[in-house]
């Protein structure tokens, strides 16, 4: 096989994989955290999206796109701390009703950006400075990509810090590990909810806006990603950043890798052939959490 | 206990009133409303199979589509070789420059091959994808996150192959079954009544089965799966099963519906609708047979009002549904009654 050929895709696996990882970052903290997973996670990346093409507009100059980075997460994280307080922490002792009712979300919200954007879509063009491409050994790999790169490698050090440096961070550690305990002494569990799945939804509207550089937003902009997302969730090992890391790159690899010998609707179908042999072997995930209760 | 099956007695007395009801339909509706319900009640068999996974064995499948669309295209794809002389292919196939036929289309010129493979595909499916999750005690939120990509899978795959599935337009243009003319004015009335016939022997089938040995087992692998397995009992195997079961309903379905609608394609068989279908069951009642089947004519009439008066209101209406019905009703229109 040709050597750059297999170079540039495991370049854009990794790249893929980091999209994969902004993607579910979010889901994953907060399945940890509360076991319960939000559908309309996928419609926080189109939130994104959209705001960097707003924000674009306001501030069209090359800097536009570093501007919209900070508009869009705060704009998801608000709309998933109402989202939260409204909805789902009315429902968090039952994980596959939040499923239901988090995709009547995600139906409204796509059907909001279809009546005020128009089912098209929007673009937006990455700027000057993210043309272009860097040759390494053969294959080329876009500066828009290895932004993406930066943006996910830039997120994951912010979120290792906060949650290993930071009072937050000790507090979202040890809800993780024993909520009932972490309640007892005291600690606001639900404000900790509240907190990470907000965070969640923010990175998620960060990889709106890096998705926004590849394609146009449409409504369903965030569908094509979430599913893969949901797959990363499913691999990673309940509330790993490390199981989630390692997860969200194997699948990038084995889309992109794929694709080598089969086509893109193919890739999809060995992605999930791939995850259900994976839980063959390990059925707890890529890092499993060590606990001796019964229904981790 | 709120959701034991209840009376079988009183189950049947309600049973044979409807079915007395629906079986007048063809003289009481128009040609158009009568099409409408015979649609909608072939998807009420695939919701009497939700009713068994979802509402008594806590199992969320988000990708019965996939098992519809199975029995769905197992028919569809009988219909289009029939009648073609040995050697030649359909039509769709000629036109993208397919001459021979596939070897696994073959079997499905034979209509008993055909029409077993209606029920037996999608059950042999659904049980193997349900025994290589469950069989490694992953379940629950990651059990329907992994239907949801099987969806998509199927579907994107359906869309991929244009030339051997016909692709996004699906197959479509069936003349005749079983040496019957489908498009005869009557062809309508006697599919009707083979639906009902179908959806009264599926919910007769679910009935027994939840009010059985089995029924009590799944409902209390439901409630304490690890208390199951420590009294001795398997309890991946009565998942496997019902999931088994609702995919052979949902490929029923299928198959009905495609003879209703004259065509399948993987716009009935995705993401999208795949999760739709468990709306149906959620505002009918998901612990009730009788509400899942009331709840899926009932949202399908108000899709196809709604949805033809004004169509960039419906997903609002239908998002709503989602989060009001899961949120105020768990217990769906059949919960309502009983709360009473």
């Amino acid at each position: 096989m040709d050597p750059a050929l297999l170079l540039g895709q495991i370049f854009n696996g990794v790249s893929v994989g980091s999209l994969y990882l902004l993607a579910a970052l979010g889901l994953a903290l907060s399945f940890g955290l509360m076991r319960v997973i939000n559908m309309a996670h996928g419609e926080m990346l189109m939130l994104g999206g959209y705001l960097a093409y707003l924000t674009l507009q306001v501030v069209p100059g090359p800097l536009g796109i570093i501007a919209a980075l900070p508009v869009a997460f705060i704009g998801a994280a608000l709309f998933g701390a109402f989202l939260h307080t409204a909805l789902i922490s009315r429902l968090a002792a039952r994980p596959l009703d939040t499923l239901l009712a988090t995709w009547g979300v995600s139906l409204i919200l796509q059907q909001g950006a279809r009546s005020l954007f128009g089912a098209i879509g929007v673009e937006v063009t990455a700027p000057a400075w993210l043309d272009g491409a860097v040759a390494v050994g053969g294959a080329s790999l876009p500066y828009a990509r290895l932004f993406i790169l930066g943006v996910a490698a830039l997120v994951l050090a912010a979120l290792a810090l906060l949650l290993a440096r930071t009072r937050i961070g000790l507090l979202v550690r040890a809800v993780n590990q024993d909520r009932m305990m972490a309640a007892a002494t005291g600690i606001d569990v639900r404000r900790i909810d509240l907190i990470v799945f907000s965070l969640g939804t923010g990175i998620a509207g960060l990889a709106g806006v890096v998705l926004a550089l590849l394609g146009p937003v449409t409504p369903t902009v965030g569908q094509s990603y979430i599913v893969p997302a949901f797959l990363v969730v499913v691999m990673g090992g309940l509330g790993s950043i490390t199981g989630t890391v390692a997860a969200a790159l194997i699948l990038g690899l084995v889309v992109a890798l794929s694709q080598l010998a089969v086509d893109v609707s193919l890739s999809q179908v060995i992605l999930l052939l791939f995850v259900i042999l994976f839980i063959q072997v390990r059925p707890e995930g890529v890092v499993a959490s060590r606990s001796r209760s019964l229904d981790a | 206990m709120p959701d034991a099956a209840p009376g079988l007695a009183r189950q049947f007395g309600i049973a044979v009133l409807l079915l007395a009801l629906a079986a007048a339909a063809p003289w009481l509706l128009s040609a158009y409303d009568l099409n409408l319900l015979a649609r909608f009640l072939a998807l009420a068999l695939l919701a009497l199979g939700l009713v068994l996974t979802w509402g008594h064995g806590g199992i969320l499948s988000l990708g019965q589509g996939v098992f519809f669309g199975l029995g769905g295209y197992a028919l569809a794809m009988h219909m289009k070789l029939d009648g073609l002389a040995p050697g030649e292919v359909p039509e769709f196939m000629m036109l993208s420059g397919v001459e021979t036929l596939p070897w696994w289309w073959a079997p499905f010129a034979h209509p008993a091959v055909a029409i077993a493979a209606v029920v037996a595909v999608p059950a042999l499916v659904a049980a193997l994808f349900a025994w290589s999750v469950f069989a490694r005690r992953v379940s629950g939120t990651y059990f329907s996150l992994i239907t949801q990509a099987l969806a998509l899978a199927f579907a994107t795959l359906l869309v991929s192959q244009q030339d051997l599935t016909g692709g996004f337009n699906g197959l479509t243009d069936f003349q005749t079954l079983l040496g019957a003319d489908l498009n005869d004015p009557g062809a309508g009335r006697w599919l009707y009544w083979l639906t009902l016939a179908c959806l009264a022997a599926g919910w007769a089938l679910v009935t027994l089965l939840l009010a059985s040995r089995f029924g009590t087992m799944l409902r209390a692998v439901r409630d304490g799966e690890n208390r199951v397995r420590f009294l001795g009992h398997d309890a991946a195997a009565y998942k496997i099963v019902a999931f088994a079961v609702a995919g052979a309903l949902a490929g029923a379905a299928g198959a009905l519906f495609t003879l209703h609608a004259g065509v399948i394609s993987p716009a009935m068989v995705g993401v999208v609708p795949s999760i739709e279908m468990v709306i149906w069951v959620a505002i009918g009642g998901r612990l009730s047979l009788a509400g899942a089947i009331l709840g899926t004519v009932a949202v399908n009439f108000a899709r196809d009002k709604v949805s033809s008066a004004f169509p960039e209101l419906w997903p609002y209406a239908l998002g709503a549904l989602f989060i009001l019905v899961v949120t105020t009703l768990p217990g769906g229109l059949a919960g309502l009654r009983k709360a009473r």
